[in-house]
């Protein structure tokens, strides 16, 4: 597995992505043509990113080493338990994949150097253009941590409840009401459905007996 | 015809008013995640796997082959009216399938797309009926040594030859397989469970596929969410014209002959064959020039190579146990969930829960087709559902799905844990596959694996068993070798014969 394998698309092999395909939405990638009429001006937010490198890429091959060097400390505690039934026993898969992880990111990162760069992910919603909206993600957390405190305390219809109408404030929807009617019969309908109906654990939490 | 009496009880199973009923909510849910952007087959069938825990094995095989079947379906829909293809194997269809909907065609296109689906998904779904007991039958004379090496082909085929990046692939299933390593091993040590007794059974798969699928997806497209919604096409009844039918039925037949084969084989996937299917059918086109303008043609073959990859990937999953897409790895871990062992002696362990789903699968076909031609505008109205609703819903069923899964707020911490990796591997385009693949794979591979080795006493020739773990190994170093044949030997061959 040398370089020359991280860029199947310069080796000949065909692209996953059929070229020439104009509708995909421009990557922030080596697309000197492929920029949309109503691009960003050139120097102005992300899009610019054509001249810059995705550095920040050398944070998953450090990553990666970490949990390869991880694994293997884990993998040396281990006891060698053998006996005739399973000569192999539990330490050589970890330490093989450990080190295999320590190779990936060592590549990974040659790969990187080189200018490789992942694509990211796109998708009906996604909005490759755009940079990261870290508030929104920073809510979303919140409100999933919310619900991960209060859930045994407070039971699920109430945690539920608090938990999508959050997200949906994170994600930008600004009808308080409504959003609260639409939560709490959410809520609501999936304990009666699902935890009484067809025995799934949801706790009631300060509503038992009430619910 | 062993196999053709055991459908027909398998049909038997299915035509009951209960059984029917499940069909018709998996296919209908199936089309409604299909053409809901942000969210797919294997995110629906990952959420519904806790809660569908106390139905019976059967009833959530028919629902989620439903789901399966149907996401195919609805998928088309969104790319041809909205124009950003949700997943890559509707990449190829948005092509032509959104400029022949601007041209004002959207009800050829639409039914052009569901009627060759109904015809590949019937064709492909017998030949999975023809092609699978064969299967069976040479799988279950394999070894440990082989099954070893057949598993090995899966990860190496998941990650090298699907995605873009080989380098990113490995770097994904090898996470995979370390969560798969996770928990008290078989001989009672503990391996990566950090001193945690919440981890010492292992990570639950439906926590993992919750996680990376669900929570993942939402973060990531909430950093991203586009703020002016796409522009839908209006569409009306689909219909097509005699010329229509004349144009599609060929594409149709070559669709489907391209998309089975590249399912069934470990390493298929869609993308490759509808790409494959827009090619033949431009060059064999008698309006070459329609290319690019929307011609019936190019969204005919792709849709039907995508929905007869979809029936091929049953055959490794069903014969072999093994996952090529995630839908179908998503099903595994529902197997797993009902304690149902995937692998060749499913077929004769579970004969009848095996021709229930098969036969569930065409009767859910021909249901899809009675509810798409007619329904299609009002599964098109789905793509005005405001996003923060649709987004905070899946954030809600995720989260009860995995807190239900051992009933501890543990398991919801764990799950954002995954969520984030998901989000980071969206962000730096790792693949999603490879990962899913290496945990439900990695801890079967290493049993067969250790299995291999207490034969040989833990010499390593233990992992070469007959001749069909030579092959396997052979072809495994053909597809790592591959980029580096393509440059030293099969591109200077070409460039000899252009010349000559």
């Amino acid at each position: 597995m040398t370089g020359a394998s991280t860029r199947p698309d310069r080796d000949g092999d065909p692209p996953s992505r059929p070229p020439g395909v104009p509708e995909i939405p421009a990557q922030p990638g080596p697309t000197p043509a492929g920029e949309p009429l109503d691009a960003v001006p050139p120097g102005a937010g992300p899009s610019a990113g054509e001249a810059r490198p995705d550095r920040a890429q050398y944070a998953v091959c450090v990553f990666l080493a970490v949990l390869g060097a991880l694994v293997l400390v884990d993998a040396g505690r281990i006891g060698q338990a053998l006996n005739a039934a399973d000569p192999i026993g539990p330490k050589p898969v970890p330490m093989l994949l450990g080190a295999l992880l320590l190779v990936v990111a060592a590549v990974y990162a040659v790969d990187v150097y080189r200018g490789g760069a992942g694509e990211p992910e796109g998708g009906e919603d996604v909005d490759l253009s755009s940079p990261i909206d870290w508030r929104t993600v920073l809510l979303l957390i919140a409100a999933f941590v919310v619900n991960a405190v209060l859930i045994e305390p407070l039971g699920w219809v109430i945690s539920g409840a608090l938990l999508f109408w959050g997200s949906a404030f994170a994600l930008g929807n600004r009808h308080h009401v409504r959003n609260l009617v639409i939560a709490v019969a959410l809520s609501l309908i999936t304990f009666y459905a699902f935890a009484i109906g067809l025995g799934v654990n949801l706790p009631a939490g300060v509503l038992q007996g009430i619910l | 015809m062993d196999s053709l009496s055991a459908l027909l009880d398998g049909f038997g199973h299915v035509l009951t008013p209960m059984n029917l009923l499940i069909a018709l909510l998996g296919v209908t849910i199936g089309t409604a995640v299909g053409v809901l952007p942000g969210i797919g087959p294997a995110m629906t069938v990952a959420l519904l796997l806790p809660v569908t825990h106390g139905m019976e094995p059967a009833q959530a095989l028919i629902l989620f082959a439903g789901i399966f079947y149907g996401g195919m379906y609805g998928g088309s829909t969104t790319s041809i009216l909205l124009n950003t293809p949700g997943e890559s194997s509707s990449v190829v269809t948005a092509i032509e399938g959104n400029k022949m909907a601007k041209a004002g065609r959207a009800a050829q296109a639409l039914a052009t797309a569901a009627i060759g689906s109904f015809v590949a998904g019937t064709i492909a779904t017998l030949l999975l009926v023809l092609v699978a007991p064969p299967v069976v039958s040479f799988a279950v004379s394999l070894g440990a040594p082989d099954y070893f090496a057949v598993m090995l082909l899966a990860f190496v085929a998941v990650t090298a030859v699907l995605g873009a990046s080989r380098i990113r692939g490995f770097a994904s299933l090898l996470l995979g397989l370390v969560i798969g390593v996770i928990g008290i091993d078989q001989t009672g040590q503990q391996r990566l469970t950090l001193g945690l007794p919440q981890l010492a059974d292992g990570i639950d798969v439906v926590v993992v596929a919750v996680g990376i699928f669900a929570v993942g997806e939402a973060l990531w497209i909430a950093a991203r969410l586009r703020r002016r919604a796409g522009e839908v096409i209006p569409v009306g009844q689909p219909w097509m014209g005699r010329q229509d039918w004349r144009r599609s039925w060929k594409p149709w037949l070559r669709g489907t002959a391209l998309g089975f084969p590249f399912g069934a084989v470990p390493a298929g996937g869609a993308e490759i064959p509808t790409f494959l299917s827009y090619v033949t059918e431009k060059k064999l086109s008698r309006h070459p020039e329609e290319f690019g303008r929307g011609a019936i043609e190019g969204v005919a073959g792709p849709e039907a190579a995508n929905n007869a990859s979809a029936a091929g990937t049953l055959v490794p999953m069903l014969a072999l146990g093994l996952p090529t897409n995630a839908t179908a790895a998503v099903m595994l871990a529902g197997f797993q969930q009902y304690g149902i062992q995937p692998g060749p002696l499913l077929f004769t362990r579970e004969s009848a829960l095996v021709w229930t789903l098969i036969a569930s699968l065409f009767v859910g076909n021909l249901m899809l087709l009675v509810l798409n031609l007619p329904l299609a505008p009002a599964w098109a109205r789905l793509l005005r559902i405001p996003r923060p609703y649709l987004y905070a819903g899946i954030v809600f069923f995720a989260s009860m799905g995995a807190y239900a899964v051992n009933a501890q707020p543990f398991d919801l911490f764990l799950l954002l844990t995954l969520g984030l990796l998901g989000f980071g591997m969206r962000r730096f385009g790792l693949p999603i596959l490879p990962l899913v693949v290496g945990v439900i794979l990695g801890p079967r591979a290493e049993l067969q694996g250790r299995r291999a080795l207490q034969l040989s006493g833990g010499e390593l020739h233990g992992l070469v068993g007959g001749w069909v773990s030579w092959l396997v190994y052979a072809v495994i170093v053909v597809v790592l070798a591959w980029p580096l044949l393509a440059r030293f030997v099969v591109r200077p061959l070409r460039e000899r014969s252009v010349t000559a």
